[in-house]
């Protein structure tokens, strides 16, 4: 088998693959910056959870309308965005830190999301939800990824200037952003919003369990390559496409389920990028090289 | 408490203070942390605002700039809205390896006039670069703030304050854990501010740095001790004062503290 053969061919044949491409580059550009930006907040952890809150959402959208993609949509992006808010508000009026909140609401909505699939779906429908089916995305799918993509790179570049001062230095944000110091408050719960957003986007292609990977993955991959925050997003984008495209041919070639593999390919381009990129990675640590002379 | 009472220099009646102090009380669930402080920051003046530990000097600047509700009285801004004020926390939440450069640190001083969505031109950049010389940083602009020296930051932190170009400036503790030269240098921005008359307040710890270069000083204690020109609040018999308070202080929460005797009619 050529490499033309191998990479090229199942795309020019087949419709479901080039549709799962399309979906792949989509969900690359959108989740590539938020994940960089939930890195940058030590909020990585956080999007996990959110990721699993959206399952409940979208097990009652199942309930209501079956596999219809957008019942399930709503229905998850309602649900994510609930177990966020509660959680933010839970820490805010009680002593209880908020990571532990969202570990906290998150289990409740995983099991949750888990009983009421198993109430009226089969098994077949219980895996459909948490592993997703990329293979399977049709034009309302792929409309729906694609725009969630575009109202997350419009927003961002919206609200890009308050979002990274809010990250960097809060205080300062407070001190100077005026609405009363609400605006670093108001740039949380849009990126709030955006996360869950690309989260249900990841969903209908990875399923619940594995949204938040190609998410994370390839911005946690990314800081060993870059080092501004605009060339960690394109790197991020471009190392979750590549992991798209690695991942569907690994699933189309050794007949694999696609979620499991993308998010593997994600883990292995994480795997090497911690290995040998140029920035902070194990070859600089251990490998320093000749440093300049100020 | 015994003792004399004090009485403050800078009082109510002072017409051209700045910052105005009204029976100000302070505290964090309910425990003050400051009593009954009134006066008055003159405008133009460079105060040092001095204490034992746990007297409310961080307190009180939280209060300044509007991020601490008092529990009784107020505090008045007289011609200044929030955006005149520069404030340094004393540990200032700031992402030390967050991915940012010197220059667009600095810019972020620029937030008032640019906002959320103006661009940035030639001449706000020109400012910018400007403070880095000011602060002995030219040549710094593309570095990333990871790879500066807490001195080296101290100071980047102090460009974007001169870029801030605010009215009232209000310092926390500015040169603890920093080196003696770039203190030597920060004191100098510092009294370039109080040239251009604009009014610094800062909580300090090393006396002799306060004597040498403020002109005013308050001694704090959770109740004022003494309020003026610093060679008469940094008096000997002030600063016993002072310790003799902070000994009083139980050393853990003062849950059996009964409520504040003035605050009753």
């Amino acid at each position: 088998m050529t490499l033309y053969e191998f990479a090229v061919d199942p795309f020019l044949e087949f419709a479901f693959m080039r549709r799962a491409l399309a979906a792949c580059l989509a969900l690359s550009l959108g989740c590539g910056p938020v994940g960089v930006l939930l890195v940058l907040r030590r909020m990585s952890l956080m999007g996990d959870a959110l990721s699993h809150a959206v399952l409940p959402g979208a097990a009652i959208g199942f309930l209501a309308a079956g596999l219809s993609l957008w019942a399930m949509g709503i229905g998850g992006f309602l649900a994510g965005l609930a177990v966020a808010l509660l959680a933010g508000l839970v820490s805010r009026v009680t002593a209880l830190r908020e990571d532990a909140s969202f570990a906290a609401f998150y289990l409740i909505s995983l099991a949750g999301g888990v009983l009421i699939v198993s109430l009226r779906g089969s098994n077949v429908d219980l895996m459909h939800v948490l592993f997703g089916t990329i293979l399977a995305v049709d034009d309302d799918g792929l409309l729906l990824v694609a725009g969630i993509a575009t109202v997350t790179l419009l927003v961002l570049a919206l609200l890009y200037r308050p979002l990274v001062v809010e990250c960097f230095d809060p205080g300062f944000l407070r001190a100077v952003g005026g609405s009363r110091g609400r605006l670093g408050a108001l740039c949380h719960l849009v990126f709030l919003v955006l996360v869950v957003l690309n989260l249900v986007g990841g969903f209908q292609a990875l399923g619940t369990l594995m949204a938040v990977g190609l998410m994370m993955l390839p911005a946690a991959s990314a800081r060993f390559w870059a080092e501004g925050i605009a060339t960690l997003a394109l790197t991020a984008m471009a190392l979750a496409f590549a992991s798209g495209i690695g991942g569907l041919l690994l699933s189309f070639h050794l007949n694999l389920p696609s979620g499991p593999s993308i998010v593997l390919a994600a883990g292995a381009a994480y795997l090497l990028s911690l290995a040998l990129g140029p920035v902070g990675s194990l070859r600089t640590r251990w490998f320093p090289g000749r440093h300049p002379a100020a | 408490m015994g003792g004399p009472r004090v009485t403050l220099p800078f009082s109510d009646a002072m017409a051209d203070s700045i910052v105005r102090l009204s029976d100000l009380t302070l505290g964090y669930r309910r425990h003050p942390a400051i009593h009954h402080l009134s006066g008055g920051f003159r405008d133009g003046s460079l105060t040092a605002v001095v204490g034992p530990n746990g007297a409310g000097k961080s307190t009180l600047l939280k209060a300044m700039v509007g991020a601490l509700r008092p529990l009784d009285g107020r505090v008045t801004l007289h011609g200044l809205t929030p955006a005149d004020i520069a404030y340094l926390p004393q540990q200032a939440e700031v992402e030390r390896d967050f991915p940012i450069d010197v220059l667009d640190t600095v810019l972020l001083g620029h937030w008032r006039r640019v906002g959320i969505f103006r661009s940035i031109g030639g001449a706000l950049r020109r400012r910018a670069e400007e403070a880095l010389a000011v602060v002995g940083l030219s040549g710094f602009e593309r570095r990333p703030i990871a790879a500066l020296s807490a001195g080296q930051f101290q100071r980047v932190l102090f460009a974007r304050m001169l870029v801030q170009d605010a009215r009232l400036i209000l310092l926390d503790e500015p040169f603890t854990a920093i080196d003696a030269r770039t203190t030597a240098d920060l004191l100098d921005v510092v009294r370039r501010w109080h040239g251009e008359r604009r009014t610094v307040i800062a909580v300090l710890h090393d006396l002799e740095q306060v004597r040498s270069h403020f002109p005013d000083t308050l001694l704090l204690a959770r109740e004022p001790i003494a309020w003026g020109r610093t060679v008469d609040a940094l008096a000997p018999a002030n600063l016993v004062r002072a310790r003799a308070m902070a000994e009083g202080w139980p050393e853990k929460g003062d849950d059996k503290a009964g409520p504040c005797r003035r605050a009753e009619p």
